[in-house]
């Protein structure tokens, strides 16, 4: 059961080690996207600190879903996925750890990224560590919900810009309470809520998007 | 050979037959087949053929499980496939995708397949399933760098690994492959005969001399 997890995981470590700068291109728009807002928004510390963290979490929404759209589409190209499906494990055990390997490649090097970008932004400390906190548990709904997505979208000749309007409005809630998490920092409010919701949203979507994600790749393989 | 004797002795329970009863299959608007019926029991070889665009890969997803048929059933020991207890265990599935990745090498790409599939995934078992099909002293390349027939030999190599008795499913096993690539799979095939297997496989042309007995299966009538 677990071997076969191990195994995807590992694998597709691997591949993202050999191709670098492909795995680095995610984190590189991030960076050049929240660098962005000073130049089109002004450089007033006080604007750009209550912007901060809505930027910072928009642009690593955009970094994750710019990235997931390959997810699946490699090992479907080349035979792969099928392989995968036709191990007699569980498909929700492949999804789920090709979605642990997506977070892994682009989630992490985000939730590592983003004090550097909230320094940038003139945040202050406890708000970013309010900020890493709810990226850390933000990021994996990402790859999660974009797993879901690029499985729904496989094969489909537009499936980049489908899977974003399709993944997007599921999105929408890890960001309002990832962004108003450091918000409510600023403000001087509890964090607990804010967490607490993030949290729950984590555990129903690693309970239920590896599933889905499971079904829609065995439609996309008929 | 005598390694995979005690497998035997041991002893997987016999093969269960394949059949396909009354399937149809559909490809889109197009009506591939219909009424087609197929059995493949242990120690029995297929080769399946017909035209281009005839439906042979679809017939061979359908009796892997990927794919549902439009009206009749592909059962496994009488249980549809897709619900068979232990079917996907004994199946090898090759279709015409070599399933190796560019950017692994051929040991990695096999090791892969080894483990996904549960086989054996050691070292020493991969390498001697790599010089089998001559794969040698290829086997630290990285998967890119091979031409299209070795591409088809580390593919191959996944059949050597087997030791029990199971069902190849195998789509072109003999494309790109040169005269001793067919032979070393001939070899395997007939080997899987022997303890037990069954195989159901497509190729343009006649598997050769050596292959193993092959009944054919001609699917142009059933259009």
């Amino acid at each position: 059961m677990t071997s076969v997890f191990s195994a995807v995981y590992t694998r597709d470590l691997r591949l993202a080690l050999r191709r670098r700068v492909e795995a680095l291109i995610p984190v590189v728009f991030f960076l050049v996207a929240v660098s962005l807002f000073p130049l089109g928004v002004g450089p007033e510390p006080q604007t750009l600190r209550q912007i901060a963290a809505g930027v910072v979490w928009v642009s690593a929404l955009l970094a994750s879903m710019l990235s997931v759209t390959s997810v699946y589409t490699g090992d479907h190209a080349d035979g792969s996925l099928e392989q995968m499906l036709l191990s007699g494990h569980p498909g929700y055990l492949i999804a789920a750890a090709k979605a642990a390997a997506h977070w892994t490649i682009t989630g992490a090097p985000l939730v590592l990224a983003a004090p550097l970008i909230g320094l940038l932004l003139g945040m202050s400390a406890p708000a970013l560590a309010t900020l890493m906190a709810s990226l850390l548990l933000g990021t994996p709904i990402l790859s999660l919900l974009g797993g879901l997505g690029a499985a729904l979208t496989l094969g489909l000749r537009s499936a980049g810009v489908l899977l974003i309007l399709l993944i997007l409005p599921l999105a929408i809630p890890a960001l309002i309470f990832g962004a108003g998490a450091v918000s409510a920092v600023d403000a001087g409010q509890s964090t607990s809520g804010h967490f607490s919701l993030l949290g729950a949203l984590l555990i129903v979507t690693a309970l239920t998007a590896p599933l889905a994600t499971s079904f829609a790749l065995h439609i996309a393989l008929e | 050979m005598t390694s995979v004797e005690p497998a035997i002795a041991a002893g997987a329970a016999p093969l269960p037959t394949l059949s396909l009863t009354d399937v149809a299959c559909r490809r889109g608007q197009r009506l591939l087949f219909k009424g087609l019926n197929l059995e493949l029991r242990p120690r029995q070889a297929i080769w399946l053929r017909g035209r281009n665009g005839r439906g042979k890969t679809s017939l061979l997803r359908l009796a892997a499980g990927l794919a549902v048929p439009e009206a009749g059933y592909v059962a496994w020991g009488g249980t549809p496939v897709r619900r068979a207890e232990g079917y996907l265990q004994r199946l090898v599935y090759i279709g015409h995708t070599n399933a190796l990745k560019d950017d692994l090498t051929v040991t990695e790409a096999l090791q892969f397949l080894a483990r996904l599939h549960g086989r054996p995934d050691d070292a020493a078992t991969l390498r001697a399933a790599l010089e089998r099909l001559g794969m040698g002293s290829r086997r630290d390349a990285f998967v890119r760098t091979l031409s299209q027939g070795q591409r088809r030999r580390a593919s191959m190599a996944r059949l050597a690994l087997e030791q029990q008795a199971s069902l190849w499913i195998l789509d072109e096993p003999y494309d790109a492959l040169d005269v001793d690539g067919v032979r070393v799979v001939n070899e395997l095939l007939h080997a899987h005969l022997a303890r037990g297997g069954s195989v159901l496989l497509t190729s343009h042309q006649h598997p050769g001399a050596q292959a193993p007995a092959v009944a054919e299966f001609d699917l142009d009538p059933y259009g």
